[in-house]
């Protein structure tokens, strides 16, 4: 793909007629130009989503897996030459977004079972988003996220158990419980957060990115090509910290991809009584970068944009801006009540479901069969019950773990009255050392 | 920044104009643009992506322009710098340095006279330093750069025309050590930064009437380097803290309690403490030093208290 050519949908692509929702119609307008007519699943037909009902009754827990309720699509044989994606990406797509939806249905469970706490925000409706992007990226691209982070980790492989403990607050989370919901880290999966205040993520995204320069241009090491990519949702796209870092990463051609999840509210914020210019996309231009806006609940549009975005930075093109039109099918947070969306309006999303969307794509496509997909969902509701196993038999932090990470180098506790560093006191690990 | 390539300095101005105090200089020119990073104005950001940078790699040097203009960067310093190595369950060290210049200047207006230690001392995670003399500002800085931990080391605009006889060897510093300065028995002074040539100044004319005061240059502001302080104390029994910060909420204001929590029994009146007033830094100049510590009042409170008259 020329490099040239998100430039150039930006500028050409019809502005999409943002208002309040009513206009924002079911053929998912799109500025990949070309293609979103035969990847587009939707035609309006109205499915009703429900829970089914799976093999973990015994254990007084509802399986999670949503399952559209309409009449079963035919399926067809395979038109391989047509389709976008193969059987093989096909299948890890699908079971990328039944992982995260599975996922994030449990934490629900889980939150009212008094087995989470604090503050959980759920993600269900925007898996196409995660999916999309995070499957596109090789194991050294490095992701950033927000509170919202529970399902990047896990498209990003952070192991189902592992997230699921750290939202218990369990000492084999991820973060050995520490940083709880909204902090979810990954060394090894290159998982930079997990962060509680909106943007807070971007810069960091940024410094990541700007390794990768770091490394290529002074460190003269030609296999670092690592892409960073920052998600962050409508609400963040007023604050300071993202215009201050497409600025610099414009500047410098960073090899990042700035991953807008516009899903509409901030809270209780509507994105239209918040943002002078709602279209968010349009604000790459006034950087130097393309802005790109894609349908965010068709995976295979948004896997297309993020393709090309991130071989940009990986050629070291530079930055891209891609606005993901989106929607969350739960409040903000679990402590939500969600009065002020219109039920309207999570109408309309909902029959856009991108994993029904997806679902009926691949079976109208000849990818996949319905016992594939069966398979699927029963293997991820097996994981998810597993996660929820091993959260509840792990053990809770031991007091001695309080002071364990505060510092990297523990002399910065500093010498104590006795002349010994702090960290040096055995009373210090079992947890019985004051500071 | 010769010995490690993945020392690298972020910062406004620090490149081409070679730092605003000239501390950068000629960095650029040696170590290339990339390396030594003149950024826009935007200090939140910068800062943050001086700790992403950090966290996948890079031993990162952050300059603020004035140490004042972190207040910008405070979101970043104090979520990320400071408390992500813990939210991550360690998985993630952040090395970096956060350097400026701070302080009360020479009439430079309140915004650019604060005294940034105080309000970034709370911050779990976060290790600071203030140097104070060539010597120590050279060793400081080096063992800042290759502490895992984050640093904030402090400079201070009055001190960077100070000329001393250093080696040229390479030489690193204790980050959690305090500096004996001048030994001696009749009360410790703790002070840093600039405090510190005030309090000599004063040790002058109180040798000259006979006292004889021990003084600390307790160079690490956090964690405090209790064994040092607390030896003194054991010998001299009075305490005086000279700083720079205002009365509330201070360094000055944590020494004291940290010294009555752990010496009270060595201590034969209270831990006193002279510190800036309460006060937005004045313009005028007689009144930007009626805001500060004068060495005189130094004079004043040692001889109150080597008489028992506080």
């Amino acid at each position: 793909m020329a490099a040239s050519s998100l430039a150039s949908r930006a500028v050409a692509s019809l502005s999409p007629s943002i208002s309040t929702g009513a206009s924002r119609d079911d053929a998912g307008s799109s500025s990949v130009v070309g293609f979103h007519k035969r990847s587009s699943a939707f035609t309006g037909r109205r499915v009703r989503i429900s829970s089914g009902h799976g093999s973990s009754a015994a254990h007084g827990r509802r399986s999670c897996v949503v399952a559209a309720t309409a009449a079963p699509v035919k399926e067809s044989p395979p038109k391989i030459a047509d389709a976008l994606v193969t059987r093989e990406e096909g299948l890890e797509l699908y079971e990328d977004m039944i992982l995260g939806r599975c996922f994030e249905d449990m934490c629900a469970q889980m939150y009212y079972r008094s087995k989470m706490f604090g503050f959980v925000h759920l993600y269900n409706g925007q898996e196409a988003v995660s999916t999309g992007f995070v499957k596109a990226l090789k194991k050294d691209d490095y992701i950033c996220s927000t509170y919202r982070d529970h399902v990047h980790a896990l498209s990003k492989g952070v192991p189902a158990r592992q997230v699921m403990s750290e939202l218990f607050g369990k000492a084999t989370g991820c973060c050995r419980g520490q940083g709880g919901s909204m902090h979810m880290f990954s060394k090894e999966h290159r998982l930079l957060g997990g962060f509680a205040f909106i943007g807070e993520g971007i810069p960091v995204a940024t410094g990541a990115a700007f390794n990768t320069k770091y490394s290529r241009e002074v460190l003269k090491d030609l296999s670092v090509d690592a892409v960073t990519l920052a998600f962050f949702g409508d609400g963040t796209c007023n604050n300071g910290q993202f215009f201050e870092c497409l600025n610099m990463a414009a500047l410098w051609k960073l090899p990042i991809v700035y991953v807008v999840e516009n899903n509409l509210w901030a809270i209780g914020m509507d994105h239209f009584r918040a943002t002078s210019v709602p279209e968010i996309w349009k604000k790459g231009e006034a950087f130097g970068m393309p802005g790109v806006h894609v349908d965010g609940m068709d995976v295979l549009k948004v896997r297309e944009v993020a393709k090309e975005a991130i071989a940009r930075a990986r050629r070291g093109d530079g930055p891209t801006l891609v606005e993901c039109e989106t929607y969350r099918y739960r409040g903000h947070s679990l402590a939500d009540p969600d009065e002020l969306r219109k039920p309207e309006q999570k109408n309309k999303y909902a029959v856009r479901d991108p994993i029904a969307a997806f679902k009926k794509y691949l079976l109208e496509n000849g990818l996949a069969s319905e016992a594939d997909l069966k398979a699927i969902e029963k293997k991820i509701d097996e994981i998810v019950e597993d996660a929820v196993e091993f959260a509840d038999a792990s053990p809770l932090p031991p007091r001695s773990q309080l002071l364990e990470n505060v510092f990297a180098d523990p002399r910065g506790f500093g010498i104590g009255p006795d002349g010994k560093y702090r960290c040096e006191d055995p009373a210090f690990t079992a947890g019985t050392a004051e500071v | 920044m010769a010995r490690d390539p993945t020392v690298c300095v972020i910062g406004e101005d620090v490149g081409h104009y070679g730092g605003s105090y000239k501390v950068t200089k000629g960095l650029a020119e040696k170590f290339g643009d990339l390396r030594v990073l003149d950024t826009p104005i935007c200090e939140n950001s910068f800062t943050g992506m001086g700790i992403g940078a950090a966290m996948t790699g890079l031993r990162t040097v952050v300059e603020g322009m004035n140490m004042g203009f972190l207040l910008l960067a405070y979101n970043q310093i104090s979520n990320n710098a400071g408390m992500l190595h813990y939210t991550s369950g360690g998985q993630f060290k952040i090395p970096i340095v956060i350097r400026g210049p701070g302080g009360v200047g020479k009439q430079l207006g309140a915004e650019h006279s604060q005294r940034l230690e105080s309000y970034f001392q709370s911050v779990p995670g976060l290790q600071m330093v203030a140097c104070s003399t060539p010597y120590n500002a050279k060793g400081l800085m080096k063992a800042a750069i290759r502490s895992d931990n984050p640093v904030i080391l402090y400079e201070h605009v009055l001190l960077y025309n100070l000329k001393e006889r250093i080696p040229d060897e390479e030489y690193v510093l204790c980050l959690e050590e305090a500096e004996l300065v001048r030994p001696g028995k009749d009360v410790t002074i703790l002070t840093y930064s600039r405090m510190r040539h005030f309090v000599l100044q004063a040790a002058k004319t109180l040798v000259e009437r006979g006292y004889d005061p021990e003084i600390i240059d307790i160079r690490s502001l956090k964690p405090f380097d209790l064994f040092t302080i607390g030896n003194s104390i054991k010998k001299t029994h009075k305490v005086l803290i000279v700083e720079e910060c205002m009365r509330t909420g201070g360094i000055g204001a944590s020494l004291r309690a940290a010294i009555v929590d752990n010496f009270w029994d060595f201590l034969d009146g209270r831990p006193e403490c002279l510190s800036s007033q309460d006060v937005p830094t004045p313009y005028a100049a007689t009144l930007e030093d009626a805001t500060v510590v004068q060495p005189a009042q130094i004079v004043v409170k040692v001889e109150q208290m080597c008489q028992g008259l506080v």
